[in-house]
């Protein structure tokens, strides 16, 4: 197999090279942190006076973790280190109290990501002769434009044709000959069903891989993708907060993602604790930035459980493997491929004077995609008499959660004392899905 | 005319809890219908004694009301519902739901009609000039 290099000096780097990258950019990093309102009161507080004061890798471990939470605390510029003059580009993610999260990059972080971007399109032996169909949703969401940018960076012909509309998405495959989808796995197999009855049979597509991500899935998954449409599927790592799509990817090999540790500090820790696992342990992922200093993020709680292997990949770099992420060490739920927490949806159904304080959100396969229903109880005191009034109020339920997660969930409206009732939120939550 | 209008369930047994508290209530049902919407159902019933079949079932927690509806006496007859309802439709009066019953074969048939906004409606006044005799909750209740 000929192994292809974006940047083969920092993708076979040595260990110790790479440690020396990471300090050099970790200083800067903190640097940046201080000129924000969040880190220059936060890393005072732990004896961090200056940048000169990380003199060693090991000082990461003095700066207290981040979590969504201060992200969301600090909106909308509490991590802002520069003036908005140098900002190019935002994207924000909806909050789970209504309160989004933000991210700014500055010409240089944008053009940093996307060479990330590159080479992780590039780890997978895809080249500028190929044809990327990007799936994913443009817009707020990272997992669009960054792809976007680094698919072009690499010089492939890109068609951003956006998530959903699944007829466009296969006529535009046959008439550009695409080679390779970004897309989630869920929609990659439903897409697959929906062949027969568009009358576009496989052989009339020139799909040679695709990479898949923004959900987490099974080995099997991606194992079926590839003998159904007969391609490559490569997984992919990355999370709006740390820039998006393009942490990790995973080589020609496909045996995990190799982290780009040149850009990205990542400890495993126990989410428990806070304490650092051994490697080949399953832990949370904790991510430092060191490549965005318009917006500096540092050890970086992102909930995802992984573990990291250490042993070299037959390609030749040097770079750390993460395994699949395994799970989530809080309750957020991924929905075909968007972000949701229980949070927003109890948030939603509380506004609403007709139903009782009970509720129940399953998450269930529906052919092969997630499909959210969201049972709440009639309160009887609000009850007119109406079947009209019902289908009000669901359609209402309906409408504000379509506005707050993304999602149009399916509502059912249940008698009072009929949904269990439950102390803690785990309980409140039914996910029938494949467990990774 | 009052229905009192109870939410239900769609699955089996929920049906039971109301006909079973109703009768410890005391409360004769006299007609009754249910409006199907899928995962749920409306039933709808006509009693003897509306108020209290009503606090009956709310004080279950059961989520009811009560509703004025149009009960009309129908001589059982060929074409007579037909008379009734292309009187309202000529006098564009809405009906969200309806059900009937026959008392006295070859007699006496009534016809329950939700009518939309049925309180600012001339529903009545349409009913008698077509002919039709609207009965009161104790004429129904003894017939």
């Amino acid at each position: 197999m000929e192994i292809r290099y974006w940047n083969k000096e920092v993708e076979t780097a040595s260990p110790e090279r790479i440690k020396e990258i990471q300090l050099e950019r970790l200083k800067k990093i903190v640097a940046a942190a201080f000129k924000t309102q969040f880190y220059s009161k936060r890393l005072p507080a732990v004896g961090i006076n200056s940048p000169d004061d990380i003199k060693s890798l090991d000082d990461l471990r003095r700066i207290p973790f981040t979590m969504k939470d201060d992200l969301r605390q600090s909106y909308p510029k509490g991590l802002l280190a520069v003036d908005t003059s140098e900002v190019v580009r935002i994207h924000t993610s909806s909050g789970t109290t209504g309160i989004p999260t933000v991210i700014y990059l500055s010409a240089n972080d944008l053009n940093a990501a996307t060479d990330l971007m590159a080479r992780s399109i590039t780890c997978t032996g895809a080249d500028k002769t190929d044809i990327l169909q990007n799936m994913m949703s443009y817009g707020m969401f990272t997992g669009g434009l960054c792809m976007h940018y680094g698919a072009e960076r690499v010089g492939m012909m890109v068609i951003p044709a956006a998530s959903g509309n699944t007829k466009r998405q296969v006529q535009l495959m046959k008439d550009f000959r695409t080679t390779v989808l970004h897309v989630t796995p869920s929609y990659l197999l439903h897409i697959h069903s929906k062949l027969p009855e568009l009358g576009i049979p496989l052989k009339d597509l020139a799909l040679k891989k695709a990479f898949i991500g923004a959900e987490p899935h099974s080995e099997n998954t991606r194992k079926k993708l590839e003998s159904l449409y007969n391609i490559d599927a490569y997984n992919s790592y990355g999370l709006s907060e740390m820039n998006g799509p393009g942490i990790a990817f995973e080589c020609q090999y496909k045996k995990d993602l190799h982290f780009w540790e040149d850009s990205y500090i990542v400890e495993i820790i126990n989410p428990k604790t806070g304490e650092l696992v051994k490697d080949g342990e399953q832990g949370e992922v904790v991510l430092t930035n060191l490549i965005r200093s318009a917006m500096p993020l540092m050890r970086y709680r992102t909930r995802d459980l992984a573990y990291l292997h250490t042993e070299p990949c037959e390609c030749g770099r040097t770079h750390r493997r993460m395994s699949r992420i395994m799970g989530r060490s809080d309750d957020m739920l991924i929905i075909n491929g968007v972000n949701v927490f229980p949070s927003q949806i109890e948030e939603v159904i509380m506004r609403v004077p007709e139903v009782g304080t009970n509720y129940q959100i399953l998450v269930e396969k529906q052919g092969a995609l997630d499909r959210l229903v969201v049972k709440v109880e009639l309160y009887p005191k609000m009850f007119l008499g109406e079947a009209k009034q019902i289908e009000q109020v669901k359609a209402r339920i309906s409408d504000e959660l379509k506005a707050s997660i993304t999602i149009k969930p399916a509502i059912e409206l249940h008698e009072q004392g009929t949904l269990p009732v439950s102390e803690g939120k785990a309980v409140r939550v039914v996910d029938t899905r494949e467990k990774l | 005319m009052k229905q009192l209008h109870v939410f239900v369930e769609n699955r089996p047994g929920r049906l039971e809890v109301i006909t079973e508290n109703l009768q410890k209530a005391g409360i004769d049902i006299k007609a009754f219908a249910i409006q199907d919407r899928t995962d749920y159902g409306l039933m709808k019933l006509i009693v003897d004694k509306p108020q209290d079949a009503y606090l009956s079932l709310a004080d279950l927690g059961c989520a009811c009301a009560l509703k004025d509806v149009l009960a009309v006496s129908v001589p059982d007859k060929p074409g007579n519902l037909n008379i009734l309802l292309s009187a309202l439709s000529k006098s564009k009066i809405n009906i969200i739901d309806a059900h009937g019953f026959v008392l006295q074969p070859s007699k006496t048939g009534v016809c329950i009609l939700e009518i939309e906004n049925y309180a600012q409606s001339n529903a009545d006044e349409v009913v008698r000039a077509a002919g039709f005799e609207i009965l009161e909750g104790n004429q129904l209740y003894n017939l």
